[in-house]
């Protein structure tokens, strides 16, 4: 269970306000809101400090991570979901960016935290993260983090009701931190130097090969997200950033960085996040995400309210550069209105989608497609499948399909 | 000390640092042509840099590289030496790793299957086990290494783990009962799905999701519901949107 278990009621209180506003009609009945002094316009609210650090509103109580407790058998090598349903805008709050571990949070003082870089080098070096705060060289970027496997219950049909359980396993963040290139030309890479081996420094020692290229090309160490020191639970104190490419390979708690001239073939390049397809053979290495799309709202846990104007709204990521197009369709992929892209179109970082529309009560089948700027193209489940077999597990980035019904109520289905 | 000198003190601090910090901007390059030295900027009027650029970081000792460098790679680097046979390991893994894993390496609730599974990678419901899936032994070893048994890291020593990984490759009828697998030997054993991978080629294999998309009429007959997942119903119960009724 969750930590903070939601109850039906908490959910219907929440829920029933967001419905107050939509749900006033046009009335001779003056509105004691406005008529009558409230409490919070009379008396004194909390002083500075009474939270020293801030926390969402009581009335956000339930935005938060919740986990799917039939997927895994322990909470220290579980997923926790971010809740995309109730956010906007392309930047994911810290402590709602989804978690996974493979062994709990490890909680390391900074002072006691060490990155080594050796291998094929000519100085392997100890730093300190005093040391590496001071290096030269510091970067700002954001980028989206999407776990490999999101969207990987979907793969036989509709299961999970709701974007945070079928699409929850990626965040967008702002990090700082260095670029891998700045670390390497520090060491000298030799030039036989083809493979990076990056290592954790909690219990799982969590490994992944990652090509020099890659490297040198776009990949950071970060300390920092969105303005502060990482989350326990994203790595604190410090991270790998692997952008556009798999969740899995942004090691956290990163200690090691080893130089070789082959891969390691580690168990999270081999017996996981690998691809198994119809033939019983396996897609190895398949690191870039592919485009997504997601629309947001409505969805299963945020239904429509009313009749009248509505704005759909969602996002969009590839990882293969930038968003250059999203379409959304009413009518389950009949036909497609191109959806109005607002905030930064960064590559590699979550793009927000809105679509404007009036409701009359009618059912409908809403789907988002998103295209990037390399040319590609978000295929339906049903394409995936027929490319993929069902068994892949990993990087389903089919469009997701939502009936919003004549109540409102929206659900995860699947279409033919 | 008055509370409002005491502010008037921390105000002027801070102004005096914003002031500084003001300098140090306007002092340093908009964009400067190499990284400059790590302690330019800190101080604008500090004397000569002495330290070379970027000397931040020492030497790794060697064996701090040992203490860490643990991983192992197909081709056998970074296996310790050691040796275990069947016998030991079947007595290690029966302490140590089955109370997850199942007595036999079958799993047990949502643990992974480490056993069996021969020849379903192309059916329906595929087993992923050490013996049918995995391509390279030295994967297992590296991993039972550096984090088995779940929270007790680090643990095994050299002699266990070869033990172990000897025992799990009898359980998948790889070697014989009597097998001792060591350091020496740890190449010669092949795994039955060695070829069973090959690299990323979506960009060519699915090229077809590169393409011009259509934007009206695009399929002929109106679309129908075929699958719901309130059907399914394994959706967390906290997470159901509220139910109109």
């Amino acid at each position: 269970m969750n930590k903070t278990p939601l109850h039906r009621r908490a959910f219907l209180t929440a829920a029933g306000a967001a419905l107050a506003t939509p749900a006033l009609a046009q009335t001779n009945a003056p509105d004691p809101l406005i008529t009558k002094v409230q409490p919070w316009a009379n008396g004194l609210g909390d002083g500075v400090v009474d939270k020293p650090y801030g926390v969402p509103s009581k009335f956000e109580a339930d935005v938060i991570r919740r986990d799917v407790e039939w997927l895994t058998v322990r909470k220290e090598s579980s997923v926790s979901f971010t809740p995309l349903h109730a956010l906007d805008g392309v930047i994911t709050p810290n402590g709602l960016c989804f978690e996974r571990h493979h062994g709990g949070v490890a909680h390391i003082a900074p002072d006691k935290h060490r990155l080594m870089i050796h291998g094929l080098v000519d100085k392997p070096l100890v730093f300190t993260m005093d040391e590496l705060k001071r290096m030269a060289g510091r970067v700002n970027r954001a980028y989206f983090l999407e776990c490999a496997a999101n969207t990987g219950m979907e793969w036989k049909g509709a299961q999970l009701n709701g974007c945070q359980f079928t699409h929850g396993m990626v965040h967008n963040v702002w990090y700082v931190g260095l670029p891998l290139k700045v670390l390497f030309e520090r060491a000298g890479v030799k030039t036989n130097g083809k493979w990076v081996l990056a290592e954790g420094g909690d219990n799982s020692l969590m490994t992944r090969s990652i090509p020099m290229q890659k490297a040198l090309d776009d990949c950071m160490i970060a300390w920092n997200m969105n303005g502060e020191a990482l989350r326990p639970e994203q790595g604190y104190p410090l991270r790998l950033v692997v952008p556009g490419w798999e969740g899995n390979m942004w090691i956290k708690w990163l200690r090691r960085l080893e130089i070789g001239d082959q891969p390691w073939e580690q168990r999270e390049e081999t017996s996981k996040y690998t691809d198994l397809l119809p033939d019983g053979r396996a897609r190895h290495f398949t690191w870039v995400m592919d485009a997504k799309s997601i629309v947001t709202n409505p969805s299963p846990q945020a239904p429509l309210r009313a009749k009248g104007p509505q704005v759909l709204s969602g996002l969009a990521w590839s990882g293969r550069g930038s968003i250059k197009r999203v379409d959304v369709s009413f009518d389950g992929g009949r036909n497609w209105v191109t959806a109005r892209i607002d905030g930064p179109v960064m590559p590699l970082s979550f793009v927000r989608f809105y679509v404007e529309f009036d409701w009359d009560g009618r059912e409908l089948l809403i789907q988002s497609r998103a295209m990037d700027d390399t040319g590609y193209v978000q295929p339906t489940k049903d394409e995936l499948r027929k490319a993929r077999g069902l068994n892949s597990i990993y990087h389903n980035n089919g469009v997701q399909t939502w009936l919003v019904r004549g109540d409102g109520e929206t659900e995860n289905v699947e279409i033919s | 000390m008055s509370k409002s000198r005491k502010f008037a003190l921390i105000a002027g601090a801070a102004f005096a640092s914003l002031a500084g910090a003001a300098l140090a901007q306007q002092k340093a390059p908009a964009v400067p042509a190499a990284p400059p030295p790590a302690v330019q900027g800190a101080k604008p009027a500090a004397a000569p840099v002495t330290a070379p650029p970027m000397a931040l970081g020492r030497l790794a000792l060697p064996e701090e590289i040992a203490a860490w460098s643990i991983a192992v790679r197909p081709d056998g680097q970074g296996l310790p030496a050691g040796k275990g046979s069947v016998k030991d390991g079947e007595k290690i893994y029966l302490e140590k790793c089955g109370s997850c894993h199942g007595e036999f390496g079958e799993g047990a609730g949502n643990f992974p299957v480490l056993v069996g599974g021969e020849n379903s990678l192309n059916k329906d419901a595929p087993i992923k086990s050490i013996g049918s899936y995995w391509p390279y032994l030295s994967t297992a070893f590296d991993y039972i290494r550096r984090t088995m048994p779940f929270g007790d890291a680090q643990s095994l020593t050299a002699d266990e783990t070869y033990a172990i990984v000897a025992f799990l490759l009898n359980q998948n009828n790889l070697v014989a009962d009597d097998f001792v697998l060591s350091k020496e030997n740890f190449a010669s054993v092949k795994m039955p799905n060695a070829t069973g991978f090959y690299e990323d080629d979506r960009e060519k294999a699915e090229k077809h999701f590169w393409r011009e998309p259509c934007m009206s009429n695009c399929v002929a007959t109106p679309a129908k519901v075929t699958g719901r997942a309130r059907n399914v119903d394994v959706t967390p119960e906290e997470g159901k949107g509220p139910k109109v009724e």
